[in-house]
């Protein structure tokens, strides 16, 4: 018998094949996005609005990852953006294998942006690296500006933090400016922005951020 | 489906080292685990338990979980206490402004193999 140390996360494997996918990806020029978000947060509505403001600018495509059903990917081809439904069996997450497999559905059309919609959830899709260049998540005020607190993974690995529906925000006591407190505090890099999907609002911080950050990817 | 998941990667890991290192079989695997890294060990041995049968390298592995106890840091007075004891609000001073410092991963510790 002999010991092996080894000292290695158990998604190790993961971690190698997402690092490589990501490479592939920028030497295409194609930024891949992974939208994390819980389910109903709004990523299937950010996006239909995203795609009709920028689809004239930019080569756009959406996978939608979810556990059953293929009613997201439905309303993306609705708004003329190539779409791809990828299930997950019933896994929880995206990880770069699939997130690789999904991207083959699209054919080889060339693509400057790339959104994987995740898995709604805010917990396993933090853990598994799916290849992506940036990761962009979602919180919306109904679900309450203490979620920094209880789902803190999610916050630090996100490159960007979109506060959805402040529509309603005067139905609900979401403090503002205690979640951006407590979403710097845990990734002082993170770049916050407050939209809304119904109104408009916001959008335009927002998408000028997502312009520069496909056009810099292909630098 | 969370176990499922990691007992993929961890599968596809440890057949990678078994590769590299021209390793036949593996006869051990110590995990370790942090206390709130949300996974269920008996799920998680279940699904390892099925699992490892689909790989030669891997089929009499035991599976060996060690626990991490999880620590979690006080952003207001800037102490440190263990989570699963008192959760989110800090036993010295009651501020709810607390972090988890560690408990939430899941590490290949060691693994024994063959000569």
């Amino acid at each position: 018998m002999k010991i092996i140390e080894l000292k290695e996360t158990v998604t190790a494997s993961n971690d190698r094949d997402a690092a490589v996918l990501r490479a592939e990806l920028k030497e295409k020029g194609t930024l891949l996005v992974n939208l994390m978000a819980s389910p109903g947060a709004g990523k299937t509505t950010l996006l239909e609005r995203t795609i009709r403001d920028l689809k004239d600018e930019m080569n756009i495509a959406v996978m939608e990852a979810d556990v059953d059903s293929d009613v997201d990917a439905v309303r993306i081809e609705k708004i003329g953006a190539k779409a791809v439904q990828a299930h997950t069996d019933g896994m929880c997450h995206m990880d770069a294998g699939m997130t690789r497999r999904a991207l083959e559905g699209l054919g080889d059309e060339q693509f400057d942006l790339v959104v994987l919609e995740n898995v709604g959830n805010l917990i396993c899709p933090a853990e598994f690296d799916t290849g992506a260049g940036r990761c962009v998540m979602l919180l919306s005020v109904p679900e309450g500006d203490d979620k920094p607190l209880k789902y803190p993974l999610m916050f630090k690995v996100s490159d960007v933090l979109i506060i959805t529906k402040t529509d309603v925000a005067p139905y609900f006591d979401f403090d503002f400016d205690a979640c951006v407190a407590r979403a710097k505090k845990l990734n002082p890099d993170i770049t916050i922005f407050k939209v809304s999907a119904k109104t408009g609002d916001g959008f335009e911080e927002w998408e000028s951020w997502l312009k520069s950050a496909v056009k810099n990817w292909k630098n | 489906m969370h176990e499922m998941g990691i007992i993929l990667h961890l599968a596809k890991t440890l057949e990678e080292t078994a590769e590299q290192e021209q390793i036949k079989k593996i006869t051990r695997v110590t995990l370790e685990v942090g206390e709130v890294s949300g996974i269920i060990t008996d799920y998680f041995t279940d699904c390892w338990n099925y699992f490892r049968r689909k790989h030669p390298v891997l089929e009499s592995a035991e599976l060996d979980l060690q626990t991490l106890p999880a620590v979690t840091f006080c952003g207001n007075c800037e102490k440190t206490y263990p989570t699963v004891q008192y959760g989110r609000t800090c036993p010295y001073c009651g501020s709810g402004e607390t972090w988890l410092l560690k408990g939430n991963e899941c590490i290949i510790k060691e693994i024994e193999v063959e000569d």
